[in-house]
């Protein structure tokens, strides 16, 4: 048997995902063409009051990028569920926790950093002042990559059942309200020109704290969820 | 404890002490809370919702960490019966997270002016409830249910998370929803007349979970089992 050390295991396991998303560009565009449609779609709601747009842009911006992660999600382990690769997961000698990390830290640069790239934009469209913008990005920073974290263990618990999606939704959609609370919030006390280091300080918090336990327990549900 | 069949028969047994109990503790507490316990200073006869909406709440809290400790214990151990306790459990938390809702709410309207604000407390309970949901309706989805009884494990583990903010949610963000008045040490916030029947419906509410809880994984139990032995024999002695 071949000894494949874990940190080359891992950057192997990220850059194939890497290279299989590039493969299929036309679906890597899906996620950030939602985001930027359900963001577009609430000023047309609203109305064009541009205070009432710029009091409720923060909220929007981040309910979308909830929408568009939890929309891409279930691509995180479907394919790999469907042709076997997960069973050789498995079988590797390695921990699955480290494997799945560098799936969930591939399908963020997937599916995440596209939504970073184009928040700014939005946050311009919807009239959030230019000096709240790095705090938006900061949350987006620290924010989504907590939501891919916990919505692995989702992905994860749900990859089995034939129609996963809805239930996915139930299961992750209320451990996205903290971030969702506290990335708003930095946000909406940026514009006012309050210090967030306190609300930044928690998101990275969570960041961590998922960070650590997360892969576990997605590890341990895709090996329920293939029993 | 772990052999299904004891568990059966035991629990069987310890039914109808606990329905028993929940009813005296419930009459005495319904009797004291509504008759004896004097008006609120403040709110009147209306405060008295009390003795359903705050034992309701504890329960919907109290619920969720059984589970999360039951999580533990079939994860590490595989015991069928603690398998059975988290889903047996997931919509007696559902119903009472529910009840402390509409409790709330209805509470609310005189008190506050408005059925619903989102309040730190108000928002996590209602999370809480979709926790449960999610937990039902994974069980529910995952056909084979040993499986599902891990699957939900984890899941209640992850929702754990949850009921720290729930419960320090009012001391947290300082919104509406009044901060705890019961403290196990210090000095108690409403007088010992208020208390007492608080305190009996806590533990009325506790012995109907009990009860409940006892019922649902019986059931459970002989469904799981619907093939063995002992079902049929015991099936079979009770047509006869």
């Amino acid at each position: 048997m071949s000894t494949l050390s874990l940190t080359s295991a891992f950057t192997l396991l990220l850059k194939r995902d890497l290279v299989l998303a590039y493969r299929r560009r036309a679906e890597l565009v899906n996620p950030v063409l939602f985001f930027v449609l359900v963001t577009a779609m609430f000023p047309l709601g609203i109305g064009n009051d541009a205070k009432l747009i710029q009091a409720v842009g923060p909220g929007v911006i981040w309910v979308a990028a909830r929408l568009a992660a939890l929309l891409s999600l279930d691509t995180m382990f479907r394919s790999d569920f469907d042709d076997g690769t997960l069973e050789q997961f498995m079988l590797s000698a390695h921990p699955i926790s480290v494997l799945v990390l560098a799936k969930i830290l591939a399908h963020w640069m997937i599916t995440g950093l596209p939504l970073f790239i184009a928040a700014p934009l939005l946050a311009m469209m919807l009239n959030v002042p230019s000096d709240a913008i790095p705090t938006l990005m900061l949350t987006l920073v620290l924010g989504t990559p907590t939501l891919s974290l916990i919505g692995s263990v989702g992905v994860a618990l749900t990859v089995g059942l034939r129609r996963g999606g809805v239930i996915l939704s139930l299961l992750v959609l209320p451990l996205y309200v903290p971030v969702l609370i506290f990335a708003t919030d930095a946000v909406k006390t940026s514009i006012v020109g309050i210090p967030t280091s306190a609300q930044i300080s928690i998101l990275a918090a969570m960041l961590i704290g998922s960070l650590v336990l997360a892969p576990l327990a997605t590890a341990a549900s895709l090996r329920i969820s293939l029993s | 404890m772990g052999s299904p069949r004891y568990f059966y028969h035991v629990a069987g047994k310890m039914i109808p002490w606990f329905a028993i109990s929940f009813l005296l503790t419930l009459i005495a507490g319904v009797y004291y809370g509504l008759f004896v316990a004097p008006p609120d200073y403040q709110q009147g006869e209306s405060y008295r919702i009390m003795y359903i909406h705050v034992p309701a709440a504890w329960m919907s809290m109290f619920i969720y960490i059984v589970m999360a400790v039951a999580g533990v214990i079939s994860l590490v151990w595989r015991i069928k019966i603690t398998e059975i306790t988290i889903i047996s459990s997931a919509s007696v938390g559902a119903s009472f997270t529910f009840l402390a809702l509409v409790t709330g709410s209805l509470w609310g309207k005189p008190m506050w002016g408005a059925w619903w604000v989102w309040d730190a407390r108000l928002t996590s309970e209602l999370l809480l409830l979709f926790l449960y949901l999610g937990i039902i309706s994974l069980y529910s989805a995952i056909e084979d249910k040993r499986v599902a009884a891990r699957a939900i494990s984890i899941l209640a583990l992850v929702g754990v998370v949850n009921i720290p903010i729930i419960h320090y949610s009012v001391e947290w963000w300082n919104t509406l929803h009044q901060t705890s008045s019961v403290t196990i040490t210090g000095k108690q916030a409403m007088p010992t007349s208020m208390l007492i029947p608080l305190l009996l419906m806590g533990i009325s509410f506790k012995l109907y979970y009990g009860a409940v809880v006892l019922m649902r994984a019986r059931a459970e139990v002989l469904e799981r089992d619907r093939n063995t032995r002992w079902v049929r024999e015991l099936v079979e002695g009770e047509i006869k």
